[in-house]
């Protein structure tokens, strides 16, 4: 065999499957044989779900044999973040509170990839609960960023960005609260996409910030994002904020052909705090989809720097509420020793949280707290009106707003946690996003001097999916997909 | 404005929170209580005199369905995740006296 099948893209795999070139055994042990390799220097994976995976493998196949399933993914080795529901398969939100927990169901999400025909390898590293923007504060170690392992993937999907790029899979899935997929996508020189609100079913994700939260795909490049967001996205009545879309067509907006599409750049992205590397990528990038005749320009889209105090009111506020759950009573860890219920509940969740979620437990139950909850609760959900408004004001003119992913590139490992403001900071480009309910797509546009990998991100208006994926195919076709060394080695 | 969380908050909070901190944690959550809300404060800048709060971006309704049951007794695994089990039920300490 000359072609290494971790190269491909989950398309091009999911071809040469139905083509009959490659057998999804082969596949499945192809992407098993690249996390042998690399993940004990890498730690993308929480759980590595070898023996079940092969078995799968052989169903699938057999599936495919009889003509039963023939969509776009049959075959192809898919990693789940650890904070989806995966029947019998543990689901830890890299927490030591669950890090025995086995869920008795699947996640909708999954599920409908599963229906496709997607071989399930494993479960991959996040920070705990989602809170995060390093894949640092995992109880079970740090994910290290493929293109450098002293730096760190980004986060909270890190764990999926990072298998991605290093080929430990073909694609995954990771959630996005604040910027939880686009931000390690960018930091891993992947592809990585959140829908629209209610797009995607949350049944299944342990929440974080319930009216923030949603599940997304994170792959080589823009064809696979829209094939698995095509395949995931469903009605489902088993979310209640779950949306019935008009339509669920998105790859037939993979064309090369942006000419008179609108893109707008907020002036106020620009400003203090973007590094000049990624400032002058993004802006190069911009300049590429001119040239393929979009129509681009600044404007100011205000508010920019209300977003993250409001965000981190909204999602901790949501967060103390759905972590309350967390017992020691029906499943996961328990404190040993301990003097009535009250104390269990308290030790339990003393001992399985760690720093970063009791941090976020502590503030959002002071801004719910009787006395602070119209000053900071209230506040932070007008903030969130105004936002919203601010962006439909932009779509009024623009299809697409052009910016950065996040304002740097990976930073060190063991740098970002010391200050959670500095590291809050980060978010700044997709927080906004999430509070206004929007799609966005990070897509690799360049390197900077240290060869680590910027992120380009564009944004579309609530359900206009179809517009920044064409924005971002049409920009792909202008550079080829980057594969760091780790991933290069194997071939 | 600088904030300052007295020891009475922080103890309060915790109760909320079903916390049970350290010392030292207690120490720690008060100073990064008071940055983080510092920073929060930016937020008074911002006139949001006569906007309505949004919760969610889009309008939410209930979703009804028929009370039918559709998924099955799932008892035995759902008790297998249990970290303490009696005759096939959730054990806890002891809550009424």
């Amino acid at each position: 065999m000359t072609v290494n099948l971790m190269s491909l893209t989950a398309v091009e795999l999911g071809k040469k499957i139905k083509a009959k070139e490659v057998t999804v055994v082969e596949a499945t042990k192809a992407a098993l044989a690249q996390i042998k390799a690399n993940d004990k220097e890498l730690n993308c994976f929480v759980t590595v779900n070898e023996e079940a995976a092969l078995i799968r493998a052989e169903e699938v196949q057999k599936r495919i044999d009889d003509g039963t399933l023939t969509g776009p993914l049959a075959g192809v080795p898919v990693a789940i973040k650890d904070n989806m529901c995966t029947k019998g398969i543990l689901t830890t939100c890299s927490s030591k509170i669950l890090g025995n927990f086995k869920p008795i169901y699947t996640a909708e999400a999954v599920i409908n990839l599963e229906n496709a025909g997607a071989v399930i390898i494993g479960k991959t590293n996040m920070d705990e609960f989602a809170m995060g923007s390093t894949t640092e504060t995992s109880i079970f170690g740090a994910t290290k960023n493929p293109w450098n392992t002293a730096h760190v993937p980004g986060g909270s999907s890190g764990g999926s960005a990072a298998a991605v790029a290093a080929e430990e899979c073909s694609c995954a899935l990771g959630s996005d609260t604040g910027g939880s997929i686009r931000q390690p996508s960018s930091f891993c020189g992947v592809t990585g996409m959140k829908p629209t609100y209610g797009t995607i079913s949350r049944y299944g994700l342990i929440a974080y910030g319930s009216s923030l939260d949603q599940i997304g795909p994170i792959a080589k490049d823009v064809t696979d994002c829209a094939t698995i967001l095509e395949i995931i996205a469903s009605y489902d009545t088993k979310d209640s904020t779950s949306v019935k879309r008009e339509e669920y067509d998105f790859t037939s907006a993979l064309v090369d052909d942006v000419k008179g599409l609108k893109i707008g750049i907020p002036r106020d992205y620009l400003t203090k705090g973007l590094d000049p590397e990624v400032k002058t990528s993004i802006l190069n990038a911009a300049k590429a989809l001119e040239a393929k005749g979009a129509i681009v320009e600044e404007f100011d889209l205000s508010l920019v720097q209300y977003a993250i105090p409001a965000y981190y009111i909204i999602a901790s506020a949501e967060a103390s509420s759905n972590l309350a759950r967390f017992d020691g009573v029906k499943f996961g860890f328990r404190a040993k020793d301990f003097d009535g219920l009250h104390s269990m509940y308290k030790k339990t969740r003393s001992q399985g949280f760690g720093a970063e979620v009791k941090r976020r437990i502590m503030l959002g139950s002071f801004v719910l707290s009787s006395g602070y909850y119209d000053a900071y609760y209230i506040k932070a959900l007008k903030t969130k009106a105004l936002i919203k408004k601010a962006f439909d004001k932009a779509f009024e003119k623009y299809d697409v707003i052009l910016g950065p992913t996040a304002p740097t590139t990976a930073p060190k490992l063991g740098e970002s946690l010391s200050d959670p403001i500095k590291m809050y900071l980060g978010d700044i480009y997709t927080i906004s996003v999430n509070l206004a309910g929007l799609p966005g797509i990070s897509v690799p546009c360049g390197n900077d001097s240290k060869g680590l990998p910027i992120g380009l991100q564009l944004i579309g208006d609530c359900f206009q999916e179809k517009n920044i994926i064409k924005a971002a195919y049409a920009f792909e076709q202008t550079k080829k997909y980057d594969r760091c060394n780790i991933a290069k080695s194997r071939d | 404005m600088a904030n300052i969380i007295t020891d009475e908050t922080i103890e309060y909070v915790g109760i909320l929170a079903k916390l049970d901190l350290s010392a030292q944690e207690k120490e720690q959550a008060k100073k990064d209580m008071a940055n983080m809300l510092d920073y929060i404060d930016t937020l008074s800048a911002l006139d949001t005199e006569g906007v309505e709060p949004m919760s969610h971006v889009f309008p939410v309704n209930n979703v009804f369905r028929e009370d039918v049951v559709t998924n099955g007794d799932d008892r035995e695994n759902i008790i297998l995740n249990a970290p303490k089990v009696k005759d096939g039920s959730f054990m806890v300490p002891k809550t009424v006296q």
